[in-house]
């Protein structure tokens, strides 16, 4: 099942890693030198989509549970253990139990997925996940014929996340997807970034990563799945509801209380960077067919 | 000698403007900090200027509130500077304004509909328009012109900016977050011991 969606992007589009390790300083190095033009960047230009750096990635996060600044989760998020990392998996499945990471992603295929990634502030990044198809997971454990929805649930370690002590939301945070949603080739369960672990602000060891929803959908460090036929309670939606629904598909003609969502700043183009348009479905139209006949600005 | 007596010796001969110097000087600093992306601004910084400049300005607003308490507390008497407190806080309160309208949203129009259709902006709009007439008249002139009780009086809008600039930065917080929390019980404490004040001192007489 792996491989059903293709990249436009390909591997040599993934930025080598000298230079995303460092690309600030070669570029600040060749303003010096007046040659800023032959800096490599490894980019698609013409789809817009050059992947964030990965410090970019690893030091602008949202992961209340260790605390509600951006910069929180890289400061904090070093107490998380997550290894051993086992995920609870029940509910309408044919096969559930408790399971170590690895026995759980055995035999299943790692890809690389460039995607955008929108946040519900109207900020994005492009982000190089490496992820496996969540549907070959739960092809892997039997989803029973009744089932119609997954839930998710992130790791709560008390004593080693701040923001769960402050209650910042009512924690462990839950999210959720209807299940052809989760079954799209697009929904991938990232495992890490520009082929590395991926870093504990970002959702280590396993996170869900759901393109055209909003950043908050995907959500991290996941320690329990489960296939039920009730539509999941989700964080936010607990938290505020009349902000936070449960499809929160990225769509920029359905205004957030609090932030427009027509349009969005693309993180790293520094002080001056101009807003850009935000796309429907976060630019991923292939998703449509899911929400035939339905509302969008009533299923927010 | 008391100690509220030494503080106000060694304060006798100091001067309030040079607090207009450190306020530009920082504001300053924290704009080159971000072109330059540097410590905080590394990743996103737009965002990060925008709630430093408005953080300082909901600081030095509460700060203003702190004087009248702290000398009838403490005996501590920093009344000279509090008009460089009040203008410095409205020289950030405009300067996050300006991030806000210049880098943010980038618009005009985009200021309007974000003032119109979101609450909180509303109300920190509110409260940078309130500020105005206080900024202006925050000179010896203005006093004399408008006579000491109207200045007064006109002055007390300070009290409502603050609380609007609490409930701002609570309204735009997201889950429950303590630190607007606190902003929000010091403004309004702050701003119902002067009345608890004046209430008792009415009693009194």
């Amino acid at each position: 099942m792996a491989y059903r969606w293709k990249n436009t992007l390909t591997h040599a589009d993934i930025t080598p890693k000298a230079a995303y390790l460092n690309r600030r300083q070669i570029l600040a190095g060749a303003a010096g030198l007046g040659a800023i033009g032959l800096v490599p960047r490894a980019a698609d230009a013409q789809a817009g989509l050059e992947p964030n750096t990965l410090e970019e990635i690893r030091s602008y996060n949202n992961f209340y549970e260790f605390g509600t600044g951006k910069g929180d989760p890289a400061a904090n998020a070093h107490q998380l253990v997550t290894a051993p990392w086992s995920i609870k998996v029940d509910g309408m499945v044919d096969r559930p139990g408790d399971y170590a990471l690895g026995d759980l992603l055995a035999g299943l295929t790692v890809e690389d997925r460039i995607y955008r990634f929108r946040c519900v502030e109207a900020w994005s990044m492009v982000i190089p996940w490496n992820g496996i198809e969540l549907a070959d997971i739960l092809n892997k454990v039997g989803v029973q014929s009744g089932a119609r929805y997954v839930a998710f649930e992130t790791v709560v370690q008390p004593e080693n996340m701040i923001g769960v002590q402050r209650r910042v939301l009512d924690f462990p945070y839950v999210e959720g997807l209807r299940l052809d949603e989760a079954m799209h080739p697009l929904t991938i369960m990232a495992t890490g970034i520009y082929g590395e672990p991926i870093a504990n602000q970002n959702g280590a060891p396993i996170r869900l990563v759901v393109p055209w929803k909003y950043g908050f959908k995907s959500i991290k460090s996941i320690v329990r799945i489960t296939l039920t036929d009730q539509e999941p309670p989700i964080s936010w939606n607990i938290a505020n509801a009349r902000e936070y629904g449960f499809y929160s598909n990225v769509n920029p003609n359905v205004d957030h209380p609090r932030w427009s969502q027509a349009s969005e700043r693309r993180i790293g183009g520094g002080l001056f960077a101009a807003r850009q348009d935000t796309l429907m479905f976060n630019g991923y139209p292939e998703v449509a067919p899911l929400y035939d006949g339905m509302d969008l600005s009533v299923f927010i | 000698m008391t100690l509220s007596a030494t503080v106000n010796g060694a304060l006798r001969n100091v001067r309030a403007w040079p607090l207009y110097g450190i306020a530009a000087t920082y504001a300053a600093w924290e704009f080159w900090r971000a072109v330059n992306q540097q410590g905080p601004y590394l990743v996103e910084p737009i965002n990060v200027l925008e709630r430093t400049y408005g953080e300082i300005a909901l600081i030095l607003l509460v700060a203003g509130l702190l004087v009248t308490p702290l000398r009838q507390w403490t005996g501590v008497n920093l009344i000279k500077f509090r008009r460089a407190i009040g203008l410095c806080a409205f020289f950030f309160v405009l300067a996050h304004f300006l991030v806000f309208a210049v880098l943010d949203v980038q618009s005009l129009g985009r200021v309007w509909t974000e003032t119109v259709k979101r609450p909180y902006v509303t109300v920190g709009m509110l409260a940078f328009v309130l500020l105005i007439p206080l900024a202006v008249t925050s000179n010896n002139l203005s006093i004399r012109k408008m006579g000491a009780a109207a200045w007064r009086q006109l002055h007390k809008l300070s009290y409502v900016a603050v609380i609007l600039g609490a409930l701002h930065y609570l309204w735009l917080s997201r889950g429950f977050q303590v630190e607007p929390l606190v902003y929000l019980v010091l403004s309004i404490g702050l701003v119902a011991l002067r009345y608890r004040h004046v209430a008792w001192r009415k009693q009194a007489a």
